[in-house]
């Protein structure tokens, strides 16, 4: 008998085939066994009394600041409060200091992040610097396993100069993702622009400095024959923009994060810095059009956008402090508390689909059946809990849920057949 | 503790400001926060303090023993002796921090800066910042003192639409039904978001004159009428409030040029003669004389820009004495 042989007991097993009662034994980094009743006797025994086993949760969009902002998070920190929110797999944002725009750091992040809690993956820079003047070499990149491209943070501001990168990229069987703010637009702005924005007396950044990139890297995806990613996507505009494309058949995807559908213009009101994120929380209706967007199949992930910033960062006026909110450890909850959805929908929103669009289909997003990966999560989907910032694993505290009661929670993750979340604790 | 939202919508029930309780404290944050009665009750007393600047030595014991810190992160005269005037005529102690002189240039933090204020043990801290929100941050990061708004970005500046409220009901006896017009750059202006809040409240009728560039993006929800015609709202106005006009805005591509700025929005002599006798003309200072506003009509007689000066320090006077009186019979 295998010393590492886990037994997850007890719960039903949901992933892309649907959902069933039984037991999984994860053996030598693999899941063995998928069944009812399967014997127990001298194994780790994990209790899924009640709860959901599912492939690992796969965030597209995790910014873990290392190298460059270790005071607000590390790989480490970054990855475990990833393992505690049930996440198997994160992709690294490439706006690091250095950015990731080089084979060089491509490596030391893929290092740092082979010993983590949870599997690190990598987004390369579209562009040297993420400057949007020079094409970064991208082939150098994919040859280390990079699938996604962007210059998140700020979108590719020329026109042209995306389309090189999309025909460039169409070659090398990656995807680029594309941080949609048109920057002259933008520029200035610190909240969405609209009623609170008028009444607060903050400069608004309106829906249509996303919307217009929407449209124009759905003009290039035509000309070029590539596909496109979009992050982060907050109006309806730029949702119903999606929509349409996809109905004609172009070659789009596209994230939502928690925020976009839980969280409103109007909490800006109290003008914590907490609630400034870019693309900035948007209007009621903008909110509803999100969750519309999620129902329908327009939105094919949910993508946490964790970016971790150190409290003196935050505790600056409202037009100084910089955007971001951390995201890891409260996306599922978020999602099963906030989305009437069916708990099938909204895993592959969080699992499957986004492990297809990284790449890491195989290694992550199931199925849960014998010979795959042990890449798994046990989720208690009516545990209820109050967010508590103090307590949460990231480093940095710039959580906009603090007090807020959540359904929903991880019991246990795994990550390659090792427990490395066990009834809610990390184990390292 | 006074909730910090902005919006009357946000706050159903609203704190009122009235006279510090023991182990509570009060703020300033905002107009929305005070509503129609907090306005009338500050204008009260402002009658008091009115009468008591008349006296030979118009000083007061009502805040003696209180601390009042001014903490300003950007330039103001007027203001800031307004406030320091205010306070020592109540006889309260008074520092003042200015971010030239301070730490802040050092990298220390505004939390820090504003916690170490606070650690010298003071009652009340006037903020005037270039940023929206400041005050708000600042409530949020003191246990004991009281925060007074004196200006935050564009967003409010709350003891200016008093002294504007005081000054025309000291002329016309009341604001209700009065039609006003506020003129100029009300996007970027703190005293337009107080004035609107504070000038409806008491039951005026305002219309906001401005090209859609210097409005705010969304009005929708705004009690104010819009236009863009000045000589078509002039005729009927009571008040006519004119806002300074930065000249930096040229360089946003929000005007073409400030000639023509005057040439349609500008209070010339032809322009003013569009109004009534009995009209008032107001400008927060400092007037930019010759753009928007005439030299000559900043000076015409029914022009109240300086006696809005002067009643700024008896309204700050009421409103330090609301949120810190120690109850001392203001007669004494």
């Amino acid at each position: 008998m295998a010393r590492d042989e886990v037994l997850i007991r007890g719960g039903t097993v949901v992933d892309a085939h649907g959902r069933r009662r039984a037991d999984v034994l994860v053996a030598g980094g693999l899941i063995t066994a998928v069944g009812p009743d399967l014997a127990a006797a001298g194994h780790t025994t994990l209790d899924a009394e009640g709860c959901i086993v599912t492939p690992g949760l796969v965030d597209l969009h995790t910014h873990l600041r290392e190298p460059g902002r270790e005071e607000a998070e590390t790989i480490e920190t970054g990855a475990r409060a990833a393992a505690l929110g049930g996440y198997t797999a994160v992709v690294a944002m490439p706006n690091t200091d250095p950015p990731i725009d080089s084979a060089a750091v491509v490596r030391q992040v893929l290092t740092l992040g082979a010993t983590a809690p949870c599997e690190v993956a990598v987004a390369g820079a579209i562009t040297r610097q993420r400057k949007g003047e020079l094409l970064a070499p991208m082939a150098e990149m994919a040859e280390l396993g990079v699938r996604l491209f962007t210059d998140d943070g700020t979108g590719v501001q020329d026109a042209r100069l995306m389309r090189r990168a999309m025909e460039y990229a169409s070659a090398l069987g990656v995807t680029l993702a594309q941080h949609c703010e048109d920057a002259s637009l933008a520029a200035g702005g610190q909240m969405h622009e609209g009623e609170w924005s008028s009444r607060l007396g903050l400069p608004g950044v309106p829906a249509e400095a996303e919307e217009l990139m929407v449209m124009r890297d759905l003009a290039l995806s035509r000309l070029t024959g590539a596909s496109i990613h979009f992050l982060h996507l907050s109006t309806a505009g730029s949702l119903a923009l999606v929509r349409e494309a996809k109905a004609t058949g172009a070659r789009v995807t596209a994230e939502v994060a928690p925020h976009h559908f839980t969280l409103s213009d109007a909490d800006v009101a109290g003008y914590d810095t907490v609630f400034k994120v870019n693309p900035p929380l948007r209007s009621g209706a903008d909110r509803r059009a999100v969750k519309q967007a999620l129902a329908d199949g327009t939105v094919d992930a949910i993508a946490t956008d964790h970016a971790p910033h150190a409290q003196e960062d935050k505790e600056q006026p409202f037009d100084q402090a910089p955007p971001g909110m951390l995201g890891l450890e409260t996306a599922l909850a978020l999602a099963l508390t906030e989305l009437d959805l069916p708990i099938e929908k909204i895993l592959a929103l969080l699992s499957w689909q986004p492990a297809a669009i990284a790449g890491l289909g195989g290694r992550h997003g199931g199925p849960v059946a014998p010979g795959a990966p042990a890449n798994l999560a046990v989720i208690d989907p009516a545990a209820t809990w109050v967010v508590d910032a103090a307590q949460l694993a990231s480093r940095s505290r710039n959580c906009p849920y603090d007090g807020r009661k959540l359904t929903g929670r991880v019991r246990h993750t795994l990550l390659r057949g090792e427990p490395v979340v066990i009834d809610g604790e990390a184990q390292r | 503790m006074t909730a910090t939202v902005s919006a009357p919508e946000a706050t159903p029930a609203r704190p009122r400001l009235s006279m510090a309780k023991p182990g509570t404290r009060q703020h300033l944050l905002s107009i929305a926060n005070l509503g129609a009665d907090g306005i009338a009750e500050v204008l009260r007393l402002t009658d008091m303090f009115v009468e008591i600047a008349e006296r030979p030595i118009p000083r007061v014991p009502a805040l003696r023993g209180k601390t009042v810190v001014s903490l300003f992160f950007e330039e103001s005269t007027r203001t800031r002796l307004s406030f320091e005037m205010a306070a020592k005529r109540l006889s309260a102690d008074t520092m003042s921090f200015s971010v030239s002189t301070s730490a802040v240039k050092k990298g220390e933090s505004l939390r820090d800066t504003v916690e170490t204020i606070e650690a010298m043990g003071i009652d009340a801290i006037v903020v005037r910042h270039s940023a929206a929100g400041v005050p708000w941050q600042v409530a949020n990061w003191t246990e004991g003192a009281s925060v007074i708004n004196a200006g935050d970005g564009w967003h409010e500046h709350p003891t200016q639409a008093l002294l504007d409220c005081y000054t025309i009901r000291q002329q016309r006896g009341s604001l209700d039904g009065l039609r006003i017009a506020i003129v100029g750059d009300i996007r970027h202006s703190r005293v337009a978001r107080s004035d609107v809040l504070a000038f409806t409240a008491l039951g005026a009728e305002v219309t906001l004159v401005a090209p859609p560039t210097l409005l705010p993006p969304t009005l929708e929800t705004w009690p104010v009428t819009v236009s863009h015609q000045l000589d078509a709202v002039l005729p009927g106005c009571d008040v006519v409030y004119l806002l300074r006009l930065q000249r930096e805005r040229m360089q946003e591509a929000l005007l073409p040029s400030l000639r023509e700025y005057t040439a349609t929005y500008g209070l010339t002599r032809q322009r003013a003669g569009l109004l009534s006798d009995q009209a008032l003309i107001m400008h927060p200072g400092p007037v930019n004389r010759g753009v928007e506003i005439a030299a000559e009509v900043a000076d015409r007689f029914n022009s109240v820009i300086t006696r809005q000066v002067r009643n700024g320090v008896a309204v700050r006077m009421a409103v330090l004495y609301l949120l810190l009186g120690s109850g001392v019979d203001l007669g004494a």
